[in-house]
């Protein structure tokens, strides 16, 4: 599953972040690395960016990034 | 957990050999290093006091914070480095950041130790950046913040563990208290003697996740790089687990309780627009008792200095160009001031990150970064500001985009044109009988002010700033209540840049301008009074304003008018606007100043004077027209919404560009687009008829 897909208030599990261009690069060194554990928290007023919660703060990131998330829950 | 091992770079005898602190060689330089809002600022503050050096590294607009940090007979440099995540070189800080480690800055040698400034209730994240400065081989003491706020938290952190498994000293320090601060400097003292550096267990796995087998990593194969940054996690992990014990969050409860609100979906913009108004409205109120005693004091310093100085040359520069020039953009300052008070204050509570959340949909749209909004915002009030806020936007094309399209924005000082020339062309007139006309015509310059600029910004984001899309990837920090003292040091820091660097720049254009105007010198040998049965004293007055405007007819300024006559009498303008043109390229409200000049009406007018919109009005071509029409008025209105006329603003875009050939972009275009837009006006407006 892709994380923008996963609805607000769910966790799931980190299990690849796909591409390896500047975007998927500062997600990892943000702690977004296969295993960690996400929380979609909410999504800004026009639908975009999105914030989420991993190993204890808040991330925010615009849609199209998180595309590059896989998760699993 | 592999057992980790140390290792000496330098001979194990050198301390007994020299046990005395080594004085022989330079000042001890010490690194502090850690992620945007760690405390880093904060820390440096208490370290150093107020002995801070603020500068620019060579070539960049990163800002150099150096300072002394003494501990009983030591003393040591003390390096600010930018706030970073990380330590590739993906971004300018980083860039920086990288460059001091590896000691490839001129006149900055390689720091002796690194203190890695770490935020205890996140702290995995933190140590992701500890990790990274290890590998540079430097000796590292963890300084570990906000234990109070984990505490809180109920995040129960084994120090002396973390310690053992980083292999590096880890202190607790309370910064405000200056509580550890002791410890912090002795462990940092032995450490940059012993120079121990530990063994680094996580590149081992990187190693192995690569091959299988303990072989040299290649650095730039970018899935190696992503490897490596997996395995520096999973080491941080295991650090993470066996160190700290988590019970329950409390804290992160508050922050999101706040977010409740402040993000919310439809509140948030409301309270974010509610926010922006409170701030522009009080630096416009506050700022304004003291903007006026600034004035007055310049007017009282060039009188004073006037009356002191026998007449002539030196005292004309000193008063008309160096005073009158410098003291015009000097009252800023109070704008400056609060506009920076209430920017630290955003940041440091955690709020700024929550309106770059809320508007980045809307912004990118334009091109824009969701933090471009508030120094636009800001240059409502004047560019200057707007342009030193874009320092929180971190892509550098990002940047360039706002700095460029920011002295659109219908600053105050364009105020006493639309003015001037709506109180004399339009005053009293309406649109569909109720609305005012002047109202209408000042939100048409306004909107054509922000329409260009969502053009220009759509068009170059699109060409020559053409880029992929920064990420937006941002922490949202913790709500905190902002450290004043740190607040108020910021604050302080950039006024002080502000009146240093873009003074000297001001400094110098302002003679130059004046020079322009006050050369070669003009008499009055061939006036005759009006009025021949006028007082003697009426006679003088006369006489002054009319030595005054036959001084600027014939200066260079008055020459260089008539020589541009040809390109501006298109726009409907004749060579004395010309000149007024060319003198409010130092300041755009120059302008009403200069016409009455050239006007003969006298020095004292203002945009409300009547004398100064009656001699526009009564202002004859040699057929006997007039040379100012309704439509010429909107003309030059149009004009000064677009052209690049600032003096302060061109030295600030060059200073924080760092490049000429951006800020003479800059003016060109604009100006490019002023007239292109202003013949539009005129010639189309002729065509209908006006």
């Amino acid at each position: 599953m892709i994380l923008t897909n996963l609805p607000v208030g769910e966790t799931a599990k980190v299990v690849n972040v796909k591409g390896n261009n500047a975007v998927t690069k500062r997600l990892m060194e943000m702690g977004v690395v296969p295993g960690v554990a996400v929380k979609v928290v909410k999504t800004a007023p026009f639908g975009d960016p999105i914030e989420v919660r991993l190993r204890g703060y808040s991330l925010a990131m615009r849609r199209s990034e998180a595309e590059a998330i896989e998760v699993s829950s | 957990m592999k057992v980790l091992e140390v290792e000496s770079r330098e001979t194990e005898n050198r301390s007994s050999s020299n046990p005395a602190p080594d004085h022989s060689k330079s000042q001890m330089l010490i690194a502090l290093a850690g992620n945007p809002n760690a405390g880093k600022t904060t820390l440096f503050n208490a370290l150093t006091g107020l002995k801070q050096k603020v500068a620019n590294y060579p070539g960049v607009t990163v800002e150099r914070k150096e300072g002394v940090w003494r501990y009983g007979e030591e003393a040591a440099r003390l390096i600010d480095l930018p706030g970073l995540y990380s330590l590739d070189v993906t971004s300018m800080d980083e860039q920086i950041a990288h460059d001091v480690l590896t000691g490839r800055i001129t006149s900055l040698p390689r720091p002796d130790v690194v203190i890695a400034v770490v935020d205890a209730t996140n702290l995995e994240r933190n140590l992701y950046l500890v990790t990274q400065i290890l590998e540079f081989k430097v000796p590292v003491v963890v300084a570990l913040t906000m234990v109070d706020l984990a505490e809180k938290q109920s995040l129960e952190i084994d120090i002396a563990k973390l310690s053992r498994l980083l292999q590096v000293p880890v202190v607790a320090v309370k910064a405000g208290q200056k509580q550890g601060v002791e410890e912090l400097a002795e462990k940092a003292f032995e450490a940059a003697q012993s120079r121990k550096v530990p063994r680094l267990p996580w590149l081992t796995d990187a190693e192995f996740l690569e091959t299988g087998e303990e072989i040299h990593l290649s650095l730039s194969d970018d899935a190696g790089a992503n490897r490596k940054i997996f395995a520096r996690y999973n080491f941080i992990s295991d650090v993470y687990q066996e160190s700290v014990n988590a019970v329950n969050t409390t804290e992160r409860g508050i922050s999101e309780k706040i977010d409740a609100v402040l993000t919310h979906k439809f509140l948030g913009l409301f309270i974010l627009i509610a926010i922006l108004l409170l701030v522009f409205q009080t630096i416009f109120s506050w700022a304004e008792l003291p903007m006026n005693l600034l004035e007055t004091g310049f007017g009282a310093l060039g009188g004073a200095v006037k009356a002191a100085l026998p007449e002539g040359i030196l005292s004309d520069l000193i008063v008309d160009g160096i005073i009158a020039g410098v003291g015009g953009v000097l009252v800023f300052l109070p704008q400056i001031l609060l506009l920076f008070l209430f920017i630290s204050i955003l940041e440091d509570t955690g709020y700024m990150s929550r309106a770059a959340f809320l508007l980045d949909k809307l912004m990118s749209k334009f091109g824009l970064h969701g933090k471009a909004f508030l120094p636009l915002m800001s240059s409502f009030a004047c560019a200057i500001p707007g342009i030193m806020a874009t320092r929180t936007i971190e892509n550098p094309r990002d940047r360039l985009a706002t700095i460029l399209i920011a002295p659109f924005m219908s600053c105050s000082a364009r105020l006493p044109v639309y003015t001037l020339i709506i109180a004399t062309f339009f005053a009293g007139q309406t649109v569909f009988g109720f609305l005012s006309l002047g109202a209408v015509l000042m939100l048409a310059m306004y909107s054509l002010g922000i329409l260009t600029a969502i053009v220009v910004a759509f068009i170059l984001k699109r060409t020559i700033l053409k880029s992929p899309p920064p990420p937006f990837v941002m922490e949202l920090p913790p709500y905190r209540l902002p450290n004043l003292r740190t607040v108020f040091q910021n604050m302080f820091t950039r006024a002080w840049l502000f009146i240093k660097r873009a003074g000297t720049v001001i400094l110098a254009i302002s003679i130059i301008l004046w020079a322009l105007s006050y050369f070669p010198r003009a008499n009055a040998d061939n006036f005759v009074p009006r009025d021949a049965g006028a007082s003697a004293e009426e006679i003088q007055k006369e006489r002054e304003d009319f030595q005054q405007s036959e001084q600027l007819r014939n200066s260079f300024a008055g020459k260089l008018g008539h020589a541009i006559e040809p390109v501006i009498a298109p726009l409907g303008f004749d060579w004395k606007i010309g000149i007024a043109l060319i003198s409010s390229f130092a300041a755009r409200e120059v302008l009403v100043s200069t016409l009455s000049i050239i006007y003969n009406v006298g020095k004292d007018v203002n945009e409300e004077s009547e004398t100064l919109k009656e001699a526009i009005r009564d202002e004859k071509k040699a057929d006997g027209s007039p040379v100012w029409t309704p439509l010429t008025g909107l003309t030059l209105m149009v004009f000064f919404v677009l052209a690049m006329q600032c003096m302060s603003t061109v030295a600030i875009v060059r200073r924080e560009t760092n490049s000429w050939a951006w800020t003479l972009f800059m003016v060109c275009y604009m100006t490019a687009l002023a007239y292109l837009a202003a013949f539009l006006t005129y010639q189309g407006g002729k065509f209908l008829g006006f």
